[in-house]
């Protein structure tokens, strides 16, 4: 079970919660070739190891936010709002304690 | 290969010794001319066939655990073919139908039960639906009843099927032929026929990387040395991603863990396999009396094979309200595996970007079913280098076509 810190709610069970994928998926111009849109829909990171992903306090205030999580052990490292830029994830993990 | 009979079982049981071993521990090659990487259903299959139907002669399957560890050995065993697209309802009827004769094929008791699959409609769009769903099964030549609600009663008496029920049984539709399979008895079966024809089966051995030069993959780096290869085919299921990271290029995949639960034994009570959609749920009852449950992916991706507990109460929650009668059973196991899950549902079998690697992946929660298929289909595209008629529509090139197949009946759960 996660603990997820709602930037306006506070912590909240992930029951509470939407994840709605990887984030900072940059949407081409509308003029892209077909592979290029595939690849903007479809073909995405899926790693094993941090996930930089978007979540919703869907049944809470509502709020989108960016999540940094370990998809083996769960742990969530890092959370930022929606229009922060893409942390540096190169060592392997975002921020430097464990908030959930 | 020493052929089981029933007098070489009975002579071998009563004298207690001479059992021969199933497959040989065979010594690893340096080059292959086919190496398949995943020693599950799928992989084993198509070393399998590869052998059988396309005669070609060095190949090895490389396992980085033991054969059946991943899905394969971990699935809740349902196999049907009551899918609604023609190009999926053609591909996994001819699984079910080399399901039906693969024990004699393997000279391996598979235990095929074809005890029937129903699925259950609570709501007057849940039967449209499946008047639809059961009459395209049926345009394509797959067999599939409609009931009413007293004959699902007559089938499954345990449900509660009364009208004050919080999720009412209003009909269903069964697909007669569907039932469940031993799951281990595949793996095994495959890989002591295969291993009879000449290909090496290599356990603990872990794929690390590829050396790829101008026209594909030349050699494969593993925990026991580099191994050269003609061609290369890749069935690792939830970690198909990792294979695609090591050359370069990205899977429409999401790696999602599935559940499964298994019951105290109990007497006989359920002689078929259910299904609600409605409530997430699926429930059949294994030979040893175990209840065998299952129900759709948890919440968010992930590589743990722990599973989540949110999903465990939506099942279990699922279970009891369809069968008050089993809400004083114990659970006596729990598990996960990490499925491969892609948008449309619909596996991804055939090129992949580089140039003589295949791909066999995007099963997601209903893969074990295609295992005699996808074997027999991945085969003929790696051996020929170009697809199988059957799976001619799974190619990864069709997601930048538009042409998904949106297979809303593939895991049968709306996930
Ligand atoms: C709980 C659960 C229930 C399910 N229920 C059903 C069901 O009822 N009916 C149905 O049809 N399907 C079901 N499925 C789906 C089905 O199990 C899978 O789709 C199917 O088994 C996939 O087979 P596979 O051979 O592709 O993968 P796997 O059996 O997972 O085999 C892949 C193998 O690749 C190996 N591997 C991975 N990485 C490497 C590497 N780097 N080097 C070497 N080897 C590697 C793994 O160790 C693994 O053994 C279920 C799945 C789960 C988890
Ligand atoms: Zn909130």
């Amino acid at each position: 079970m996660l603990l997820l810190n709602c930037p306006h709610c506070g912590p909240r069970n992930e029951t509470e919660f939407n994840c709605g994928g990887e984030s900072h998926v940059i949407r081409p111009s509308l003029d892209c070739s077909d592979v290029g849109w595939a690849n903007y829909l479809f073909f995405h990171h899926n790693p094993k190891g941090v996930n930089l992903e978007r979540w919703r306090h869907t049944f809470g205030c509502g709020r989108w936010f960016n999540v940094a999580r370990d998809t083996i052990s769960h742990n969530i490292t890092a959370i930022y709002s929606m229009s922060e830029p893409r942390p540096d994830t190169s060592n392997g993990c975002v921020g430097a304690e464990v908030l959930s | 290969m020493k052929k089981y009979s029933l007098l070489s079982l009975a002579s071998t049981g009563f004298s207690k010794r001479n059992w021969p071993q199933a497959w040989g521990s065979r010594p690893l090659q340096d080059a292959y001319d086919v190496v398949i990487v995943g020693g599950g259903g799928h992989g084993l299959a198509t070393a399998y066939y590869l052998r059988k139907n396309h005669g070609i002669r060095k190949v090895a399957v490389l396992e980085k655990g033991w054969i059946g560890g991943g899905n394969t050995g971990r699935n809740t065993t349902v196999v049907r073919s009551n899918y609604l697209f023609a190009e999926s309802t053609q591909f996994y009827e001819h699984s079910v139908k080399l399901y039906e004769g693969l024990a004699r094929e393997l000279n391996y008791n598979i235990m095929f039960s074809q005890r029937g699959m129903l699925t259950l409609a609570h709501s007057r769009h849940d039967l449209d639906a499946q008047r639809r769903w059961a009459n395209a099964m049926r345009l394509h030549g797959v067999d599939s009843d409609l009931l009413d609600r007293s004959q699902v009663s007559q089938l499954a008496p345990a449900l509660d099927c009364s009208p004050q029920a919080r999720l009412p049984v209003l009909g269903g539709f069964i697909q007669r032929r569907a039932g469940t399979v031993r799951h281990d008895a595949v793996a095994w079966g495959y890989a002591r026929a295969a291993d009879a024809l000449g290909v090496d089966i290599i356990q603990n051995c872990e794929v690390t990387g590829f050396e790829v030069g101008a026209d594909g993959v030349q050699a494969l780096k593993t925990n026991r040395g580099t191994i050269k290869a003609g061609k290369v085919g890749l069935a690792v299921a939830g970690h198909s991603t990792m294979m695609a990271d090591m050359l370069g290029f990205r899977l429409p995949i999401t790696s999602y863990p599935l559940q499964a639960f298994v019951s105290e034994p109990l007497k006989p009570v359920l002689d078929t396999v259910v299904l609600s959609p409605a409530s997430g749920l699926y429930v059949s009852q294994s030979d040893k009396g175990e209840l065998v449950v299952g129900g759709g992916l948890d919440l968010y991706a992930s590589y743990a094979q722990r599973g989540n507990l949110a999903t465990v109460e939506q099942v279990l929650r699922g279970l009891v309200t369809l069968f008050p009668s089993f809400s004083r059973l114990r659970m006596m196991r729990q598990w996960a595996g990490i499925v491969d899950v892609v948008h449309d549902s619909t596996p991804v079998l055939g090129r992949s970007p580089v140039p003589n690697v295949y791909l066999n992946c995007g099963w997601g929660t209903g893969g074990f079913k295609a295992i005699p298929g996808g074997g027999w289909c991945f085969a003929h595209t790696i051996a020929k280098d170009e697809p199988h008629p059957l799976t001619a529509a799974f190619g990864l090139d069709r997601f930048a076509r538009g042409a998904l197949i949106d297979e809303t009946a593939a895991s049968g759960i709306a996930h």
